[in-house]
């Protein structure tokens, strides 16, 4: 469930808002639930106009690093 | 997209899909629940089941909350959008969710109810100090993703002492689902698990850990994953190793947004506003204690089922219609004699076709060209 | 103002609303027709101020259709009501492949609705008629208790001829065939929905709102023998891919990798768990040709302001369960179906 998508925020409002950017479209989200400091530039997941978390690009990227590594893997097994 | 179309390579899937297969064993059946709509609908999208090899199974899970909101829920809600000067907002989701003898939220504002759909509860506090005249409802459904926002609004109201704003709350919880669908496992007519795919959103604010309990008990695996399908398949990657070890506990694929203890402000949150209601009835699943939530008595002045009477209803199902097997993973969609014949998106008669996210709709949606 | 004598007082365009008695027959409505509407539709047909238009034929078959428009917001990024009355009928008739010549607009307007506002749809209209030489030469206005409408409707009505003997009909399309796209996916649809109360967001992307029948000129004058062609308004591509296959009695496979999506329109889609496929278009159509005429026709497309983002998305399979199907960019396929109910935004 829960539909939810990974943005960018571009500003920081008051009242614990901020614009997210996500493939152009922004849009006024809340920050109200989020425990870590938030920068411009961070992403963050967005559900029903909330930002649940930020998004770990570290852990991200090192997703992203494993599946290159199983594919180099797999190409040298070739 | 940036962490959106990384994680939907069709190269990188075939990959990871070789690797699974090379990592099943024949004999062994992999019977794996996707406890979230969401994986239900993403597995439908991408085709994953095309992808994996035959003694996979994926079995779909209660993780929709449209789906799994009772039919008495729903026609109370009707009834607090017919009262008089009542303006009853809700997620799109929502509206088209047959209630007792097919009626909805939108057939009620085609009568005249004042319904508004809305992207977000905020929208529903803008609503409410719009029309100070008027009584606004927020129709809240959702698992612990969508429960946070809802704990702000409330406290939100408060503050601002906007007195005609009021919040019907439905909101269920995930791993006391997951526990009880695993309870009664021997019984007949249940269903038989190797392991979870476990949801991703619900995990960002409720953490990794909360399924250990479950894991550890039942002696499961339970894999947190992402919603994108390089998420979906790593995921059962690590699910098919979990089982061929014979090992149980909690991993977590998706660690670019779930953390161990998840998200704690907003538990905090939900702690300030909402309890534990003793009993709350499951569509499909029956009353399970513990399993939802209900707003605290501090905020009692904005809790529509303390503002309004609600209407007793037993909540009539279609006699035929199969969502309670279906939603337990016990049948699929197929297995319903309404599936796709009196029972289509454009005329739902039960709530896992209405949601794209139900089971139904998205065997309807992709799964029909075989 | 050729022709056109105003007769009595003015309206208070800037700060007067619609009144009751702007439809009762009465002076006050000839003030209105004169001066908001006459002066912006302007021409020799109209100003004969008679309750019909009487025109002569040109030679060729005619070609007639008509359409109610309903929008909320009147005004959206890239149009309005107005131009989209003009563009929405036009490309009706030039589906067929004829001509438009002429139009007849009808208003139904709402007690208190700003004159300031419907002159500007007003003559948003005219500009429309005008860029795409079509005259606008009969037309009605009643008007409905405050509460009975939504600021304005507007039903417009379409005469074409169409000159040459061709056939571009929703039957004829054949196991084989290839399937055209002029541009962009979901503009419309989105611009509107940014502007939606309680949905609100910004995305830098107007409606396509267009009158398409040039483009189509130059698509027939190239390949005569079209075999189908309709705009994917409302319910988008899938919903005409759909109708297409019903009547013609096929399947479709189409390629997402060849959609032409904006990234902005997937953006927004992705954030309310909408399917770009469903989106409204307002200033697209979709074409269906032999395979050998299909390179000829996207090059004249691709040529013309209109189809510069045309695109080869697919073709025409043996179906007899009349399926659209989808190539998915994932390496999966899936089902493309019928949009059930309205698309509403979700949150799971």
């Amino acid at each position: 469930m829960c539909l939810a998508m990974p943005a960018r925020i571009i500003s920081l409002l008051e009242n614990e808002t901020a614009i997210i950017n996500l493939g152009g479209v922004e849009k006024q989200i809340s920050l109200a639930l989020l425990d870590t400091e938030i920068s411009i530039g961070d992403y963050v997941v967005v559900h029903v106009g909330y930002a649940l978390t930020r998004l770990d690009e570290v852990q991200a990227q090192q997703t992203l690093a494993l599946f290159a590594q199983m594919q180099s893997a797999k190409e040298e097994t070739k | 997209m940036k962490y959106i179309k990384a994680f939907r390579d069709a190269n990188l899937a075939k990959m990871i899909a070789d690797k699974i297969a090379a990592e099943v064993n024949d004999n062994q059946p992999y019977r794996l629940m996707e406890f979230c709509g969401g994986h239900t609908h993403a597995i439908h999208r991408y085709g994953i089941p095309d992808l994996l090899p035959k003694n996979i199974d994926l079995i779909h899970g209660p993780g929709c909350p449209v789906c799994v909101l009772p039919i008495a829920r729903i026609d109370q809600a009707i009834a607090l959008a017919e009262l008089p000067n009542v303006i009853l907002c809700s997620y799109g989701d929502m509206l088209r969710v047959p209630g007792t003898q097919q009626k909805s939220l939108l057939k009620a504002k085609a009568k005249g109810a004042d319904v508004r759909m809305v992207y977000s509860i905020n929208d529903a506090l803008a609503i409410a100090q719009k029309n100070l005249s008027k009584e606004i409802i927020f129709f809240a459904i959702g698992f612990e993703t969508t429960t946070p926002p809802t704990a702000v609004a409330l406290l939100k109201a408060k503050e601002l002492c906007l007195n005609n704003f009021s919040v019907f709350c439905n909101h269920v919880l995930t791993p006391v689902a997951m526990e009880c669908l695993l309870q009664d496992e021997n019984a007949e007519a249940s269903v038989q698990l190797d392991g979870f795919i476990g949801p991703a959103h619900v995990s960002i604010i409720i953490g990794s850990d909360a399924y250990k309990k479950v894991a550890e008990r039942y002696q499961k695996p339970v894999v947190i994953s992402g919603f994108e399908p390089l998420d979906l398949l790593q995921s059962i990657l690590m699910l098919v190793q979990l089982i061929n070890e014979k090992s149980y506990g909690v991993e977590n694929q998706y660690t670019r947004a779930v953390k161990p203890q998840g998200n704690i402000k907003s538990q905090a949150l939900m702690a300030e506003t909402l309890e534990l209601r003793s009993t709350f009835e499951w569509r499909g699943l029956g009353f399970m204690p513990n399993s939802a939530l209900q707003i605290k008595s501090a905020y009692r002045d904005f809790d529509a089922e303390y503002r309004f009477p609600l209407q007793m209803s037993q909540g009539q199902e279609h006699k035929a219609c199969e969502c309670g097997a279906i939603l337990r993973g016990v049948k699929k969609p197929q297995a319903c004699k309404l599936f796709a014949k009196a029972c289509t998106p454009e005329n739902p008669l039960g709530a896992c076709m209405v949601s794209s996210e139900g089971a139904c709709a998205a065997y309807y949606a992709y799964g029909r060209i075989k | 103002m050729s022709g056109i004598k105003r007769r009595g007082a003015l309206v208070d365009v800037k700060r007067g609303c619609v009144e009751l008695s702007h439809g009762s027959g009465g002076r006050a409505m000839m003030q209105l027709i004169d001066q908001v509407f006459l002066s912006a539709f302007d021409n020799e047909l109209l100003a004969q101020k008679n309750d019909q238009a009487c025109f002569n034929t040109e030679q060729g078959r005619m070609v007639m259709t008509t359409d109610s428009y309903v929008i909320s917001p009147l005004f959206f990024p890239g149009g309005d009501i107005g131009c989209l009355a003009v563009h929405g009928t036009i490309n009706d008739i030039a589906m067929s492949g004829a001509k438009p010549l002429y139009l007849s607009a009808s208003f139904i307007l709402e007690e208190g609705f700003s004159l300031m506002d419907l002159q500007k749809i007003v003559q948003s209209m005219a500009a429309a008629a005008r860029d795409a030489n079509v005259k606008i030469i009969t037309g009605d206005t009643k008007v409905v208790e405050r509460g009975k409408g939504d600021g304005v409707f507007i039903t417009t009505t379409g005469i074409g001829v169409l000159a040459q003997p061709i056939n571009i009909s929703a039957d004829r399309a054949k196991p084989g065939d290839k399937v055209i796209i002029s541009g962009y996916l979901g503009d419309h649809g989105v611009a509107v929905m940014s502007k939606r109360e309680n949905l609100s967001f910004f995305a830098p992307v107007e409606s396509d709102t267009a009158a398409l029948h040039e483009l189509v000129a130059t698509m027939i004058a190239a390949v005569p023998d079209i075999h189908c062609m309709r705009d994917p308004t409302r319910g988008g591509l899938a919903s005409v891919l759909n109708e297409i296959a019903e009547q013609s009695q096929v399947g479709f496979m189409i390629e997402e990798n060849t959609l032409p999506i904006r990234e902005v329109v997937a953006g927004a889609c992705e954030l309310l768990g909408l399917d770009p496929l469903y989106v409204a278009n307002e200033g697209k159509l979709v074409a269906i040709c032999k395979s050998a005429d299909a390179e000829i026709l996207l090059a004249v497309m691709q040529k013309h302001p209109l189809g510069k983002h045309a695109a080869l998305i697919g073709e025409v399979v043996a179906d007899a369960n009349c399926f659209v199907q989808m190539q998915t960019s994932f390496g999966g396929k899936r089902m493309v179906d019928w949009l059930a109910g309205e698309q509403l935004p979700r949150i799971c």
